[in-house]
């Protein structure tokens, strides 16, 4: 799978969790521009977790602050 | 220069906030005299206990008292030195064996307090290149035995079997696991359903960790926990454990069968490097454990607390955090912390205390009012802080 396809995909997840509907580049933070809280962070993670069947672990995802490097992680992981 | 308590400006506000509307600080409680397991003095008044965690009222039995004046004279008031140098006495030995006979398991290691049990266990076990597999709700502890480790860290929803699964089933073939899971979760007072989770972990070659600090003594046939309530213990790996909930002092430790357990004496660094309990504190523990085993009278008073204080709220129209009382724990959900501090203060001023919980600790934000309840409660006790209940929800408005 290529980053394109991976991004559009993850584009459609964000979707649910993107409550004010903000515009999301590569450069939007979760926590920041998203307004991610922990438990969101979970649902959200989990459903890309089971979109792809990966695991993203909590030391992944603490170098994961915006848009663009969680379609580059998972990009990666689906290798 | 930056002051590096900026950061926890937000939470220095949202305090005095709370303050500001007059309500008493719910922590900061002292108590004065405490009279017996279920009754102490606060604020010069006699108030009945019901947020502590010594289900089963051993901290006033006369044995158990008996045991720790008696290692205070026999071998001072403390050890000053580590479990692995000049801290281990008989006692702590004697503490060791109660343990490996109540759970009927091969080895038992001690350290200075639940929180550092689970730290220990957790950062040595697993290492670079294993996974954790565990609950979201988990104790504050077990996370922070994760981060002071090297494992990769997976979370799953709470008690949800399927998620857990899911990510068993996504490990990197060969890669070593430690699922885990809690017996009671002391938050909502719910248990896991270890029956199905331990063995989905065993299926894909997991070891499993279950820590039953707020089961001991009265969940299960023994006493041993949720995990020996289901039928499983046989097949968890490590049992981790506290002195401060059932046993009545303070500590913690973690039993198993694994042949090579001895080791973790000389890697844990938790345990290696702390002074361990003072000889009366490991006295009064061996007691008290020793007496659990022969607890079955006041274990089944201690539900019937329970279900009691559960159907009482339940019909008075208080949320609660389980459908059903799952264990000592009963959660009442508050709409708000604002709202919850003020019953925490009406309930007070009736003469009871409750914990007052709130984020970080509880799930998903809750402000919850979480009563533990005491075998030493009476049935009359409990019929008073219904009472107190139906009083303080409605002078606050919440029921």
């Amino acid at each position: 799978m290529d980053r394109v396809t991976i991004a559009a995909t993850i584009a459609s997840l964000i979707e649910s969790f993107n409550k004010k509907g903000v515009p999301v580049t590569d450069a939007s933070t979760f926590a920041g521009d998203l307004e991610f809280d922990s438990l969101t962070v979970m649902d959200f993670v989990a459903a890309i977790e089971d979109e792809f069947d990966i695991i993203i672990s909590m030391n992944q995802q603490a170098e994961i602050e915006n848009y663009g490097q969680l379609v580059d992680a998972v990009t990666k992981l689906v290798g | 220069m930056t002051d590096l308590f900026s950061k926890f400006d937000p939470l220095i506000e949202m305090r005095a906030n709370l303050l500001s509307t007059g309500v008493t600080d719910p922590f900061s409680l002292v108590m004065e005299k405490v009279l017996s397991p279920t009754v102490a003095v606060c604020n010069g008044r006699e108030t009945i206990l019901l947020g502590t965690y010594n289900y089963m009222g051993m901290t006033f039995d006369p044995d158990v008292i008996a045991a720790g004046k008696q290692a205070l004279d026999d071998f001072g008031s403390g050890t000053t030195g580590s479990r692995c140098l000049n801290g281990t006495y008989a006692v702590h030995r004697d503490v060791e064996e109660a343990l490996k006979d109540f759970y009927a398991m091969d080895h038992a290691m001690v350290f200075s307090t639940g929180y550092q049990a689970n730290l220990g266990i957790i950062s040595t076990v697993a290492g670079k290149g294993d996974y954790i597999i565990l609950d979201i709700d988990s104790h504050a502890s077990i996370w922070d035995g994760c981060k002071m480790g090297d494992a990769e860290v997976v979370p799953f929803k709470h008690n949800d079997i399927e998620a857990m699964e899911k990510r068993l089933k996504r490990v990197p073939e060969g890669a070593g696991i430690l699922v885990i899971l809690e017996g009671v979760y002391s938050m909502m007072g719910d248990i896991a359903p270890l029956k199905e989770m331990v063995a989905i972990a065993k299926k894909y070659g997991a070891m499993v960790l279950v820590d039953e600090a707020h089961s001991m003594g009265f969940i299960g046939p023994n006493g041993r926990g949720v995990a020996e309530d289901q039928g499983v213990l046989g097949e968890v790996d490590f049992v981790i454990g506290t002195f401060s909930k059932s046993v009545g002092t303070v500590g913690g430790f973690c039993v198993s069968n694994h042949p090579k357990f001895e080791i973790l004496r000389l890697v844990c660094r938790p345990y290696v490097f702390t002074a361990s309990l003072p000889p009366s504190v490991v006295a009064t523990a061996a007691t008290s454990i020793r007496k659990l085993m022969h607890g079955a009278e006041k274990r089944a008073h201690l539900w019937e607390n329970s279900r009691t204080l559960h159907g009482g709220l339940k019909a008075l129209g208080f949320q609660l955090g389980t459908d059903t009382p799952q264990s000592a724990i009963i959660s009442v959900i508050m709409p708000d912390l604002e709202r919850g501090a003020g019953m925490w203060e009406a309930l007070l001023h009736e003469g009871l205390y409750v914990n007052l919980a709130r984020p970080p600790a509880t799930p998903a934000g809750m402000t919850l009012l979480r009563c533990s309840l005491c075998a030493a409660h009476s049935a009359d006790q409990v019929q008073t802080i219904i009472g107190m209940f139906e009083r303080a929800g409605k002078s606050v408005g919440i029921i």
